[in-house]
């Protein structure tokens, strides 16, 4: 869907839900820094947490306490039944056709690294290319620049233009015979930029090949269903989306996790062991080495069920409109330069402002109470794209307000005082 | 409102927009590259020492007001100073920097640096403050190789 043409039609999106109801759910922005009011805007690094989901890490560790899928008693019980359920949460959340394809994995860097070792690393050889864009976070290059030099297998970047948006043409054309895996991003960190998922995917299939989306930066702001999109990996993190840390999801389609070798030895990837042979556990536990993060995957439960009250249509139209506001609040301040200026976006302004570094802008609205985050954001290869060192960005989340966009406004302006 | 002006002072602003000592050195006897890779702040040391002393020394590079402003301010306070008396200011400044509580004691004066004590109400820019005096320590010690602050 094209959330930006959705959210003009709803002027009003701020009734969707409502806000101060939403706001009061986390804890963390009631208070003061710096003796201001939080206004806390680096979501795109880690989301704050709603009651609900510090009660659920909570419960479990007050009366559930136990590891799973072994004991026979009534905590091991509950304990699994809890983690299961938030396997459930997550397939429905993101539409999975079954719970065995929602693995459970440290967070958005892993996935990409399991896929990278287990899909990869068997599949590919010498000469062999994987499509990556110019946008992608860190995190989605490395492990593929490891798979490479443990395969031979080379990277194609895809270029991106001005605007920080995909360049599908350059892409169609990277697209070879040779192309063994598309990994992209779903949503881009450090631009905003929000791919074409689906015409990404629909190419690449045209010719055989798979995709991976790295969606960390799309689960928490937009409806993501894994089907319609038809991606065969798609890789995200719980922190992201009002959940806890150190946990995150790699959807896989069956037939891939199926054919694929345990990324980890240990724990509930065994069926059984002798010194002969191993058999190893179904998907998803085929990957599940060791004692999961069991806490975490509750937590995350309840993030999916805390998103899915207030409806992620609703979550992407709100956000949508505060970033719209925001955009043209920051748009009329003298020497203010949008990097990543996409038709579609999700809610991250990333920018510089004329002589200023961006770690003075952080520091300045620190003071402020505001809570902005500076640097190259992961993405160096976007920063050299641009020609900065480094961006200052200012990102959002469901419970932002466009009071705390004027209050971010109006820190600017505090910038230039006292650095102009 | 006050720690920042403490951390923005006149000087430091004025170093910022007229940084000293910023040229390349031909015939440097030493030189190294300083680099944050987390916020993307650069600097390049040159120094040319006889007989142990530091004759001239300047810098490039870019980055954040208080990273320019104290390679700045270190430019000029190196000059005829000791490659000796010059570890011993890195340690001093380093600890007025993260308030280690030493500032004002004997030894070799601070001087001007005394500016950016303001950065030790500032833990997460102490690397800002410190990148170019890292980056000196390298070029004493003629180590080539980049150094980060990470």
């Amino acid at each position: 869907m094209t959330i930006g043409n959705i959210a003009a039609k709803v002027p009003m999106a701020g009734r969707l839900f409502d806000i101060e109801r939403v706001r009061a759910d986390f804890p963390t922005l009631q208070q003061q820094v710096h003796g201001r009011p939080l206004v806390y805007l680096d979501n795109a690094a880690t989301a704050q947490k709603p009651r609900p989901v510090i009660e659920a890490i909570d419960h479990y560790y007050q009366w559930d306490n136990a590891n799973i899928h072994r004991a026979v008693h009534q905590l091991s019980e509950r304990a699994t039944q809890a983690y299961e359920a938030a396997r459930d949460k997550v397939q429905r959340f993101i539409n999975a056709a079954q719970r065995e394809e929602v693995v459970f994995v440290r967070g958005t860097t892993e996935a990409i690294n399991l896929v990278a070792q287990s899909f990869g690393r068997n599949r590919l050889q010498a000469g062999d290319e994987i499509l990556l864009s110019h946008m992608e976070h860190h995190s989605n290059i490395v492990p593929w620049q490891l798979l490479c030099e443990q395969t031979g297998a080379v990277l194609k970047v895809v270029p991106i233009n001005d605007a920080g948006e995909l360049r599908l043409d350059e892409y169609e054309k990277l697209l070879s015979p040779r192309t063994r895996l598309v990994a992209m991003v779903h949503a881009s960190n450090a631009l905003g930029t929000i791919n074409p998922a689906r015409e990404i995917i629909k190419l690449a299939h045209a010719q055989g090949v798979p995709v991976l989306l790295d969606g960390a930066q799309a689960v928490p702001h937009m409806p993501v269903d894994v089907q319609e999109l038809d991606c065969d990996f798609y890789a995200f993190s719980a922190h992201k989306m009002v959940g806890p840390t150190g946990i995150g999801v790699l959807y896989g389609k069956g037939q891939w996790l199926e054919a694929m070798p345990p990324y980890q030895g240990g724990g509930d990837m065994i069926l059984s062991v002798s010194f002969d042979k191993t058999l190893y556990n179904d998907p998803p536990y085929k990957f599940e080495a060791g004692t999961p993060h069991i806490a975490g995957a509750i937590g995350l439960g309840a993030a999916v069920d805390y998103l899915e009250a207030l409806g992620m249509e609703n979550v992407a139209l709100y956000e949508q409109e505060l970033s719209a506001y925001a955009t043209e609040v920051l748009a009329q301040i003298p020497g203010l330069r949008f990097i990543g200026t996409a038709q579609e976006k999700v809610g991250v302004l990333s920018f510089t402002l004329e002589g200023v570094h961006p770690h003075d802008v952080g520091t300045i609205l620190d003071h402020e109470g505001i809570a902005i985050r500076t640097g190259h954001h992961c993405a160096q290869p976007v920063m050299d794209r641009f020609g900065v060192p480094a961006t200052a960005r200012a990102s959002f989340a469901l419970y932002n307000t466009k009071a705390e966009v004027d209050a971010l406004a109006a820190g600017i302006k505090r910038v230039g005082e006292l650095l102009g | 409102m006050n720690e920042l002006r403490d951390l923005y002072q006149e000087v430091i602003l004025d170093h910022r927009k007229k940084p000293r000592n910023f040229r390349p050195m031909e015939n440097a006897d030493f030189q190294a590259d300083g680099h944050n890779p987390l916020c993307g702040d650069r600097v390049t040391i040159f120094l040319k020492v006889h007989d142990g002393v530091i004759e001239d020394v300047s810098f490039q590079g870019e980055g954040c007001a208080i990273s320019m402003a104290s390679a700045s301010l270190m430019t000029e306070v190196l000059k005829g100073k000791t490659s000796q008396e010059a570890e011993e200011l890195f340690g001093r400044f380093h600890d007025l920097v993260t308030d280690n509580g030493t500032q004002g004691g004997e030894g070799v004066s601070l001087g001007k640096l005394e500016v950016l004590a303001g950065v030790r109400e500032f833990p997460m820019r102490v690397k800002c403050a410190t990148l170019a005096w890292h980056t000196l320590h390298a070029a004493l010690e003629h180590k080539n190789q980049a150094v980060t602050t990470e």
